[in-house]
């Protein structure tokens, strides 16, 4: 030991040997609260400055300082900074909910107005925008077949695509393709639909419609797959990664093939995540407007048929109908949003269920 | 039915990194063989070069014949999933697959390669599970899933697992560093009964473990880092442990070195 390391003190964290530290009682917080809203309310209302929505600011904020300020005062300065970041996390929280829970208190009150038999059973055939009948049926249909086609197509595609850069790719081609997946996932869905528009109903199918550009259901759903591809193959990929290379070489190690291990071993494990990315894609898909305006160009009647013909879909039917000046439209607009909304939760709570399912009682 | 294995010159490596220099062993049927030597030194490479699993990693390959009973597995037209089925693997950590139940867990390496008889494979659970003396324990919960178990349990249900499918040899690498000293007494007991049936490889970093177990083993050694590991002395156990030939030997069992 030099005389220089003798020199440097040992930083002092804790002082003295005591254990139990002062602690702000439980009921503290809230009557930092209350003082701090009764506070907020005499300094904002009471100089006439704003309304309520001020007053809960201030509120929050004085509540934030006067917390830290008393826990510093009697507890100490850690614990005082411990109490405000604590409640800056919550409020964060809170901050974070608040647009959700307005959304989705907004959508069923005003969308249950005209969620009804009626609404859900008819098209809007023969009905103009100024009745206060007529329904989304026909869209409902028309979004179920076109994210129905697009899921087919895009969740074997990505998943094979996600198995190959994380299994089997080596170098240059799965770095290219890991960056072109990269580059699609940015794609405004608009350029998604004026690639198929320009592609598939102006070049293709003419060919096979007598010169005419056929516009239908089933040109939206590849519009909507070139949009959910990448979702698809990137969240199955990040899952397949999370896969312990020891169950591999498990499965290896018993003589196991590799496509075999693949499919029986990695994707099984991966299965959930796997399904919860595929969501995602879906829900996205479901939602979108432009490339179905785009390419199915909408219809106001019910077209069962996605390969054939102009279609709707829910998301271009509340475009629509919050586009027209009556009356009317603006309830079929909210009814259809929630419809929509109503759709994809199910579908997403139901390929939840479906994935957590195990054999194996737990 | 347990295969001798020859081991010529072989050599392993990580892409450009030479892991393992030249090594040359012969491994009798029906015994069991210890891998001993300080961290690094290529006694799991050499393992893993034995069914092939060191390939499995990018970048890695071997040079070199290793024989089992006179065929060399590194020749080109030699099939991969033959060799793995002939010689079983049990690993360090446990890694029962978490989407499978016990009993699907045992007969993976059966039903995978295609055998669906509903008879043989409840046999073939029974056989392994007994033969991996976990099946006292876990018969009335087959169907529950294999990630529920202890560890101890667990890495014997790897070795039903492994033992299920006959191989001829069974490579067990530090099968016990994540176990507890009961559950490491269960499965030395089990390599014990297990060597009448099969060619065993253990690597281990407990010399005791390889005292108590082996009849021969082989110390595993580095001159520094960097260095290709080589094999620096094979013989009896008993030798080994009471009168190593090699001073590297006695410095590492002595606990001078490593």
């Amino acid at each position: 030991m030099t005389a220089q390391v003798d020199t440097e003190r040992p930083v002092v964290i804790a002082s003295g040997d005591q254990l139990k530290a002062k602690r702000l009682p439980t009921w503290a917080p809230v009557a930092v609260a209350a003082a701090a809203i009764v506070l907020a309310a005499g300094l904002v209302m009471g100089t006439g400055w704003g309304g309520p929505v001020l007053t809960g600011v201030v509120a929050a904020v004085l509540f934030i300082v006067g917390l830290g300020v008393a826990g510093g005062v009697v507890e100490g300065r850690r614990a005082g900074s411990n109490r405000v970041a604590t409640t800056l996390i919550y409020s964060a929280f809170l901050l974070a909910l608040a647009p959700l829970l307005s959304v989705a208190f907004v959508l069923v009150t005003k969308g249950f107005e005209r969620l009804d038999g009626n609404f859900l059973g008819t098209s809007m055939k023969n009905i103009s925008a100024f009745d206060a009948n007529g329904g989304a049926y026909h869209a409902i249909i028309g979004t179920l077949e076109q994210a129905g086609i697009a899921t087919l197509i895009t969740v074997p595609l990505g998943i094979a695509g996600a198995i190959y850069i994380v299994e089997y790719g080596r170098g240059f081609l799965a770095n290219a393709i890991r960056f072109f997946v990269d580059v699609m996932t940015g794609i405004p869905s608009i350029v998604a639909g004026l690639f198929i528009l320009s592609f598939w109903v102006f070049v293709v199918t003419p060919i096979f419609n007598d010169g005419r550009p056929g516009y239908s259901g089933f040109a939206a759903a590849l519009a909507l797959s070139v949009l959910m591809l990448p979702t698809v193959v990137r969240s199955t990929e990040e899952m397949l990664r999370l896969v312990p290379g020891a169950l591999r070489e498990g499965a290896y190690a018993l003589g196991i093939p590799k496509w075999k291990t693949i499919m029986k071993i990695v994707l099984p494990t991966a299965g959930p995540g796997i399904v919860t990315g595929c969501m995602l894609a879906v829900a996205r898909a479901a939602g979108e407007t432009a490339p179905v305006l785009l390419v199915a160009g909408g219809n106001p009647a019910i077209n069962f048929s996605p390969f054939s013909d102009n279609q709707s879909s829910l998301s271009l039917y509340v475009f629509e109908q919050a586009g027209v000046a009556s009356q009317y439209a603006p309830a079929r607009a909210w009814a259809a949003a929630l419809t929509l909304v109503v759709i994809v939760l199910t579908l997403t709570v139901l390929a939840k269920l479906l994935a957590r399912r195990n054999k194996l009682a737990r | 039915m347990a295969k001798r294995i020859e081991a010529h010159g072989v050599t392993a490596f990580y892409s450009s990194f030479k892991a393992i220099d030249s090594i040359n062993m012969t491994i009798e049927p029906k015994s069991v063989t210890a891998l001993i030597g300080p961290s690094g030194c290529g006694k799991s490479t050499f393992l893993r070069s034995i069914n092939r699993m060191h390939e499995v990693l990018p970048g890695a390959r071997n040079e070199g014949k290793l024989l089992i009973d006179g065929q060399n597995v590194y020749d080109n037209d030699v099939d991969v999933t033959a060799v793995r089925r002939m010689i079983g693997m049990v690993f360090q950590r446990p890694n029962p697959f978490p989407t499978m139940s016990i009993y699907d867990n045992v007969i993976s390496g059966l039903r995978l390669n295609g055998v669906r008889k509903k008879s043989t494979l409840d046999d073939a659970v029974e056989k392994a599970l007994r033969g991996a003396n976990l099946w006292n324990e876990v018969k009335d919960r087959l169907p529950r899933p294999g990630a529920g178990l202890s560890g101890g349990q667990q890495q014997r249900l790897c070795i039903a697992r492994a033992i299920a499918v006959e191989p001829q040899v069974l490579l067990m690498d530090e099968p016990c560093s994540a176990l507890d000293p009961i559950s490491t007494l269960k499965i030395e007991d089990l390599i014990s009964e297990l060597k009448n049936r099969f060619t065993i490889v253990i690597v281990t970093h407990n010399m005791q473990q390889a005292a108590r177990v082996s009849d021969r083993t082989g110390f595993f050694s580095i001159d520094q880092t960097g260095d290709p590991g080589r094999l620096i002395e094979y013989d009896d156990t008993s030798k080994i442990f009471t009168n190593p030939s090699e001073k590297k030997t006695e410095d590492y069992i002595t606990g001078r070195f490593g």
